[in-house]
Parts: C-alpha cells; structure tokens; sequence
C-alpha cells in the first residue's frame, strides 16, 4: 500500500486517547473494587458502642458497657478508645486542634465480633440494662448501600472499559474503510495481478493493529505516569483507598496495548474483507 | 486455454459484442483489430475475467468465468498474463517492484526469484531502469515493463491490449519481436491493436490469425491483412 500522510497520525492519537481512558476505567473499576472488599472485610466484623452520657456518668457507664461485652459470646475484644484516637477519627472534619474536652463527644468502644458473631438484640438489652447511655451500632445499616454504591462504581468502571474498546473498533473500521475507499486504483491493479482478498486485507490489517497497539502503547504509558501522579490514599487522610494501582495491579495496564492491537486487528480485517466483498 | 461461445456484452443497452464465438488454441497467434471503440478491450476483459459476458459462456482455462469465486479468478489471472492499455502500476513501487508484485501477490518469495527476476528485467531492455519508478519511464519502457510483468509468472497465455499504442514503430518492432520470441516459446498471444502495420509486419514473421471485431462480432480477416 502507498504510505499515507498526517491521516497515520490521526489513528495513533485516537488508539492513544482511548487507552488513555482506558487505563483510568481500568483503575477505578480496581479501586472501588479494593473498596467494596476493604469496607465489607473491616465493617463486617466490627461494631460500635457509643456511650451519650452526663460526664460523671461517662467512666462508670463505660466500664459497664465494657464489662458487658467482655462477657457475651461473639465478641472477641472490646476496647474503648483513647481521647488521641477519637482525635484523629474527627480531625478530617474538624482540623488537627480539636478541644475534645470542649465538646460533649461521646465515648466510643471498638467492638470485634469472634466466628459466627454475636446476638445484637440480646447484647443491646443487656447494654440497655447495664448502661443505658451505651448505643450498639453493628454497622448493617449503613454498610450495605456503600457496598452497593462500590459495586456499582466498579460496575461502570468495567462497562466504561468496554465502551473505551468498543469506540476504539468503532473508529479503526471508519479510518480502514476511508484508507480502502482511497486505495480503490490500488486494489484494482492488485486483484488484475491475482490477488486474492485476504492478500489485499493483510496489508491494511497489518497497517491498523500497528497503529492501533502503538497509539494504545503510548496512551497506556501516559496513564500510567498520571496514575502514579495521583495523591496517595494516606495523603488524602484514609477516606479514599485511592484511585490507583497497587502491587501486581501495575501490570494490567500492560494489556492494553495488546489488546488494542487485537481489536484493532479484529476490527481492520473485518471492515476490509466487507469492503472488498462489495468493490467490483 | 480460452473459450468464448456465442459471448456478447452490453454497456447499458449498448450492445458492444454480440455472439462472439473464440477459441484462443495453445500456441496460437492472434491479433483482435477493428475501429477504435469496436469493443476490442471488453472482448479482452472477457478474457480475463474483468468482466462478465452477459450472454453466451466464456471459459478461461477450462472453467467457466461464472462460477469463479474471487479467489478462484485471482488463482486463474496467476495465469494468464495481461498487458493492460494503461499498464496499470502502482506508482509508489519501484519497475522492479511492479515487476514482481505477482510473484508477492501469489505467495511465492521474491527474493529467491531475485536472479530470474533480473534476467527478465534484462531480457525486455530495463535493467538500467530497475529502482526508477513508474512516472519516471517512457510510454515505451511502461510497456516493456508492462510485458515483463505480464509473464514474470510463466503463464501460458498473453494478451495485450493495445501494447504499441503510445510508442514509435521501432519500439513497436521491439515489443513484437519480444512477443514473437514468448510465442515460440509455446505461449499463446492475442494482441488487441488497431495498428495494420503491426499486423503486417507480423504476418511476415508468423502464421498469426487475425480477427476483426466489427458490428459486435468477430470474423476472421481476409488475405488482404
């Protein structure tokens, strides 16, 4: 086939753009799947026991508490945290310089469940009775929707990879057939000589999995490079697992290209072979 | 080799071949003339199966152009060597490169052909001219390269459409002596031309037959040609 000019270049950004994109689908679908797995693991087997009590009644009615969960099958350990670790759980939304002293904080106890996990409906009547300002929160209530709305994320992640892949082939099969369409005089002499369409198709194929793993090879690079850019989850103070990669995660986005290339290929032969088929 | 039975052709309602019966014998010389337009290309497109005869059969190298698949047309056109009006290159490829594309197109390696090649580009006069590229050749080299592409396979029939049509007679002499010399080689030849002194000459050198399309039909010339 003649070379072409600028138009090359045109379907070396486009295959690049789209892996580009690619790569950040890819991170979110793994990063609100890491999510979903980190939110279910911890929440699962932990609880809350809030104590909303007077001052004077904070101590006795946490002892009590804690006395009470010590006692109750399920619970592996109960441990009311410490005035510098309710500190740091408030300072994403209040500021380092919390005057805990100032404000009427309740008392939090760090619940663990142990093998099947406790009875709640029992263990909130003993609190009841024990230490009425002692409110058990086993978390159910709230961690479903996040896992749900985690799951969903990863969901459009992994469909907005697809959609990323499907545009890419979309693309290829226009750039294919506007580069057959132009090469009609050189087909023409080819098939004069005897060349058979698979022949005449393998030159453009050939051409577009080049490009398009080429163009998705530097896309992924440049992803990869922003990725690695973004701020860590520790920076972004714990809310986030952040949007990345980690560990042998790094080396998915290695597959993009290859697989841009096969779409790329599965994409060209198909458009040429069609467009052969209706040339004279 | 090549058939035609009753073949006719039409573009549109213009009838341009009208119950052309031709039979092209292994080792025959033909000449196909007649007025310009007389339909001397289409009957030569028949041949090769450019174009399908919209009545009567035609059958190139036993099979019928009909039935053949794409892919069995190409296998078949592997086999018949054409020399086109407008030789039909592919300007961004070297003579050389032109030259071979029908060893490429059917699968054999190039480079092993590199010597016979060679020879082939030396025996029509282009050896000189091998790495020049098409725009850059005279209408009587585009036509040697032409031929030499036509037969770089060994096919055992030629047709050429008009090969002296931009050249002067002594490059016309030269084209027909190289296509005399593949007819005793045992190929078989049908040149198109409107050329009667062509003809002439070649009647002098060998027992060639000479049809003459008029009206959309084909009748064998008298002795006056």
């Amino acid at each position: 086939m003649p070379p072409t000019g600028f138009t090359v270049w045109l379907t070396v950004f486009s295959a690049a753009a789209m892996a580009f994109l690619a790569v950040f689908a890819l991170a979110l679908s793994l990063a609100t799947e890491r999510m979903s797995v980190r939110w279910g693991q911890e929440l699962a087997r932990t609880s809350t026991v809030r104590i909303s009590a007077p001052a004077a009644q904070e101590t006795l009615q946490t002892a009590a508490a804690l006395n009470v969960l010590q006692t109750t099958p399920g619970v592996a350990s109960a441990r009311a945290l410490s005035d510098a670790e309710q500190e740091a759980l408030l300072a994403p939304w209040f500021g380092a310089d919390l005057p805990l002293d100032a404000l009427p904080i309740p008392r939090l106890i760090e619940v663990v469940e142990a093998g099947a996990g406790y009875d709640a409906e029992g263990l909130r009547a003993r609190l009841a009775a024990e230490a009425p300002g002692a409110i058990l929160d086993d978390h159910t209530r709230w961690r479903r929707p996040l896992i749900e709305a985690a799951n969903r994320l990863r969901t459009i992640g992994w469909v907005s990879l697809l959609l990323i892949m499907s545009s890419m082939a979309a693309m290829i099969t226009l750039a294919a057939q506007s580069a057959l369409s132009a090469n009609s005089g050189v087909i023409r002499t080819l098939r004069l000589v005897g060349a058979r369409d698979s022949y005449i198709a393998r030159a453009f194929v050939h051409r577009f999995t080049m490009r398009a793993a080429l163009g998705a090879g530097l896309g992924t690079v440049l992803a990869m490079g922003a990725v690695a850019a973004l701020p860590k989850a520790d920076m972004a103070g714990g809310f986030l697992t952040g949007l990345g990669f980690s560990g042998a995660s790094w080396l998915l986005p290695l597959l993009i290209p290859p697989l841009a290339g096969a779409v790329g290929f599965a994409a060209t032969r198909a458009a040429a072979l069609r467009a052969l088929r209706k040339m004279p | 080799m090549i058939e035609l039975h009753k073949a006719g052709y039409s573009y549109g309602q213009d009838a341009i071949l009208r119950d052309v019966s031709l039979q092209l014998a292994p080792g025959s010389f033909h000449f196909l003339t007649g007025p310009s337009g007389a339909g001397k290309s289409t009957l030569l497109k028949l041949c090769y199966g450019d174009l399908l005869a919209n009545t009567g059969t035609v059958k190139l190298l036993g099979q019928d152009a009909r039935d053949l698949s794409r892919d069995a047309l190409a296998k078949v056109r592997q086999r018949i060597g054409v020399v086109h009006q407008d030789c039909q290159f592919l300007d961004h490829l070297s003579i050389t490169q032109n030259v071979a594309l029908p060893l490429s197109v059917s699968g054999r390696d190039v480079e092993a052909e590199a010597e016979n090649l060679a020879q082939l580009l030396a025996w029509v006069g282009l050896s000189p001219r091998a790495h020049a590229l098409p725009p850059e050749l005279s209408g009587g080299e585009r036509q040697r390269a032409a031929l030499a592409r036509a037969i770089i396979m060994g096919p055992d029939v030629i047709l050429a459409d008009e090969p002296t049509g931009n050249v002067d007679w002594e490059m016309s002499q030269r084209l027909l002596s190289l296509l005399l010399e593949l007819n005793k080689m045992g190929k078989t030849v049908l040149i198109a031309t409107h050329d009667l002194g062509l003809i002439r000459a070649a009647k002098a050198q060998v027992s060639a037959r000479v049809l003459r399309l008029t009206d959309g039909s084909v009748q064998l010339a008298g002795a006056d040609l």
